[in-house]
């Protein structure tokens, strides 16, 4: 049999750091492929490079046995590649109809009641339950998704992409989607279904492609798998680290209690499901989990930026705020964020940066003490082995750097508590290695450290205890020797019978 | 294109020093077209409009007399720009200031000049911030746009003013409408012999050490910028980022208030209803072409009063509209907001 499309010896470079290397990759009409793999591990790369939004740094990308060049996402789409993203490209004040004709060029006359049948036509062929005449804004998010496949069906695609399509659905959805796709396979569409939940992948697909570090792993044929060996590929062996925790002894004395913690997202879903935990002094938790799955939400509670529906911390027998962030500084708890950009200011210089969270310490009166924030600022650098001086925006640094900077804001107030979050998400080998050396020191000076990381590899080395998290809920705590790669993978991915 | 590449990159030093003059440059290439159909020689009118109001005593103080309200209207524009609070209603406070001033004036007669004037000067400061503090409120609260709330309350104050004007303080006699006169006490002083040119100009030079003072030298003014260069940081980095918006708000209002007790006490001595032929506006372009900061607003406030000026005499010698100083500051306006959305891209040669 011919396939559809086919990516050969497909590679992709974003500077030094390698997204996908030499893929090759066919897909056939009719099938449905899972593209499986960790955060990072370069699935949506690969997608984005068949939809056009990026191009290969090399390698071909053949469809009907043709070579195509994709430059844009209109090229994917003359091809028939449809793509449908997390995040919907709808316009909420229009009708199902007329976000489906949007998005297809060609002729300056609507006439609505010629759009309406033709939509309705195709949503009928496709068995897709959607109203023409809906305005989209007041269709659930399952049907808005509907909306996506469709503008994709109507502009007669082959290909359907979907990136973690079920991401976004309650379970009843998720079931309604799977009747879809399963049809729409029928119809001999091609589908590539962009996921690292286990369960749905053994449930849709016919066909797996692995991906771990930007390589293509393995490709297997699902009946003949199973999730514990999906779970295998996806994580991989153990990698080598120069640093790792290996004295797991902790302080009996418990410094950080979390009890209850739930929260609603504005949909109303529950994204955290009574979350508890305790940490001891001189202690790394580690969380593990695919991203998504409460950890922002968790953090963002935790960091003091948004109340919980319910539920409390304790620190040091001191209640958190959860919403007065002066409150963290008298308190010693010193964070990490997830995402670096939203903690510092690009245009601001590195040293305001290091001392903005604690200005109070740099000002008299009202006035900035400048001398003493270039002082502090300096020492910080050398101290910390930033690669910037006191005056450079912080726009000027690299992902390594503006971790560094971080590290050394909080690390400098020696904080009680640590909360880090993907404290080497986007950093090169050498600052992973510094900010995980920085983090076992804290250890031992006797700080409570929560590591939130979508890193498997990173949180095993480092962490004393491990809880995994899914879909908002703690699903098993393991002590760190006793957790293995593969049960923490299934986990992960919501298999629970693994504990 | 022109073997030029466009990268999204922070731009070089000399980049960001040539996009003041790039905009001045494209504006006068603009203004040539339009100053051709009006059937005059561009290079004549140019001159006239940048070099002539040098040559006579008293278009050089006239440019210092209209810089007074455009480089405190910058300042007040500045202040809420600098905290990503984006006030377009610096017409309205300033209008609001002029009403206090004209409320407060006329009772101030047995006062000391010194104290008059600072009534004058706190109640504009105080009416510009109240004006100013419903859209803030609505920002921080609510998350309503503050560039429509503030806009739109520019009309609510001028058409009350003119039914003011109109109504109760219509001079009975001549049938003016115009307030009451100011008592001589509250009047600002003049700074020069036989000049225009009042006490208002030392305030707006003060209002910009102040703006450099607090933006550079105080931890308010770092934790107002760390609000307008990154909200969502700023709140992680524990500043109150609501707190610091409505505090810049409502300075920027003040100031906004104090460019109108200005005119009214430095120059009409009552209040009229054309008395900012839309300073709070030009303030805008003012704010944005200096770049925020005091030396570029005390420049552009003085090159747009040279505009002003310069378009004012080039009409009347060389029969062109004298709305031209208007479209050649628009001009401006629009040519530097382009010019500095290449400050976050680099344009390098193309590599063959």
């Amino acid at each position: 049999m011919q396939a559809l499309v086919k990516l050969e010896n497909i590679s992709k470079y974003f500077g030094s750091v390698i997204a996908n290397e030499n893929i090759h990759l066919e897909i056939f009409s009719g099938e449905a492929l899972a593209l499986l793999g960790e955060n990072g591990a370069g699935k949506t790369t690969l997608s984005k490079m068949l939809f056009g939004m990026y191009k290969p740094s090399q390698g071909a990308i053949y469809i009907n046995n043709r070579a195509v060049k994709l430059n844009s996402p209109k090229d994917a789409i003359d091809h028939g590649i449809g793509f449908v993203s997390q995040h919907f490209s709808l316009v909420p004040s229009l009708s199902v109809a007329e976000n489906v004709v949007l998005a297809k060029e060609g002729g300056a006359i609507l006439d609505l009641k010629k759009i309406n049948e033709q939509v309705a036509a195709t949503a009928k062929k496709f068995g897709l339950s959607l109203k023409p005449q809906a305005i989209v804004s007041e269709l659930s998010v399952g049907e808005q998704q509907r909306v996506e496949i469709l503008k994709a069906l109507y502009r007669e695609c082959k290909l359907l992409i979907l990136d973690e399509p079920t991401a976004v659905l309650t379970p009843q959805d998720v079931r309604a989607l799977f009747k879809t796709l399963k049809s729409l396979q029928e119809k001999g569409l091609a589908i590539i279904i962009i996921t690292h939940k286990l369960d749905e992948v053994i449930e849709i697909s016919d066909r797996v492609a692995i991906l771990r570090h930007g390589k293509l792993v393995s490709t297997e044929i699902t009946k003949e798998t199973n999730a514990r060996a999906l779970a295998n590929l996806m994580v991989g062996r153990d990698t080598i680290a120069v640093s790792r925790n290996t004295d797991h002894r902790v302080d009996e004395q418990i410094l950080f209690a979390v009890k209850d913690l739930s929260l609603k997202n504005k949909r109303g879903l529950k994204v955290l499901k009574d979350i508890s935990f305790n940490i001891h002094a001189s202690e790394i938790l580690g969380i593990a989990g695919v991203a998504g799955n409460g950890q922002t939400e968790l953090l963002r509670v935790l960091n003091g930026l948004q109340k919980p529906d319910r539920g409390e911390a304790v620190l040091a027998k001191q209640k958190l705020s959860f919403n007065d962030s002066q409150h963290y500084n008298n308190l010693q708890i010193g964070r990490i964020p997830e995402d670096r950009h939203k903690a510092t200011i690009a245009d601001l210089s590195v040293a305001e940066n290091l001392v903005l969270e604690h200005i109070e310490d740099f000002s008299k009166a009202g006035q900035l003490s400048k001398k003493a924030i270039n002082q502090y600022a300096n020492k910080l650098i050398k101290d910390f082995q930033i690669k910037a001086k006191a005056n450079d925006k912080a726009r000027t640094l690299s992902g390594g750097n503006l971790q560094k900077l971080i590290l050394a804001r909080t690390l400098a107030k020696e904080p009680k508590l640590l909360i880090v979050a993907q404290p080497t998400r986007g950093v090169d080998v050498g600052a992973s290695e510094y900010v995980h050396q920085k983090l076992l020191e804290q250890k031992r000076n006797g700080a409570a450290i929560l590591l939130i990381s979508d890193d498997l590899d990173e949180v095993m080395r480092l962490s004393d205890r491990i809880l995994v998290i899914y879909e908002g809920e703690i699903m098993a705590e393991f002590a760190a020797e006793d957790a293995s790669r593969e049960g923490l993978g299934l986990l992960m991915a919501g298999n629970r019978d693994a504990a | 294109m022109f073997g030029l590449k466009i990268e999204r990159a922070p731009a070089s030093l000399l980049q960001r020093f040539m996009i003041p003059i790039i905009a001045v440059a494209i504006t006068f290439i603009l203004a040539s077209i339009l100053i051709l159909i009006a059937g005059a020689n561009p290079l004549e009118v140019f001159y006239e409009i940048l070099f002539k109001p040098f040559t006579k005593r008293t278009s050089r103080i006239e440019i210092l007399v209209q810089a007074t309200p455009l480089i405190l209207t910058g300042v007040a524009v500045a202040f809420a720009f600098s905290a990503g609070y984006y006030n377009i209603g610096a017409e309205g406070q300033l209008y609001a200031g002029a009403l206090a001033a004209a409320l407060v004036g006329p009772k101030l007669a047995p006062l000391p000049q010194f104290m008059a004037i600072i009534i004058m000067l706190l109640a504009g400061f105080i009416a510009g911030a109240l004006w100013a503090l419903l859209p803030a409120l609505l920002k921080v609260k609510l998350q309503v746009d503050e560039v429509v709330t503030t806009l739109l309350l520019n009309s609510v104050i001028l058409f009350f003013i003119s039914a003011l004007l109109n109504g109760i303080w219509r001079d009975p006699i001549s049938g003016w409408p115009k307030s009451p006169a100011i008592a001589r006490s509250a009047e600002f002083p003049q700074i020069m012999a036989r000049s225009r040119l009042h006490f208002g100009f030392i305030i707006a030079l003060l209002s910009l050490l102040a703006l450099w003072w607090v933006l550079k030298r105080t931890r308010f003014g770092l934790e107002l910028k760390a609000v307008g260069l990154g909200k969502e940081a700023a709140r992680f980095m524990n500043i109150k980022v609501a707190k610091t918006m409505l505090a810049a708000a409502l300075i920027s209002g003040g100031i906004a208030g104090i460019a109108g007790v200005s005119e009214v006490a430095g120059l009409h001595h009552y209040l009229i209803d054309g008395i900012s032929p839309g300073y709070g506006y030009t303030g805008i372009i003012v704010a944005t072409f200096g770049s925020l900061n005091a030396l570029g607003i005390a420049f552009a406030g003085l090159f747009l009063a040279l505009i002003d000026t310069g378009s004012l005499s080039a009409s009347r010698s060389l029969g062109i509209p004298a709305y031209l100083g208007d479209v050649i500051q628009a001009t401006l306006l629009l040519a530097t907001l382009v010019a500095l959305l290449l400050n976050n891209y680099q344009i390098r040669r193309k590599d063959a």
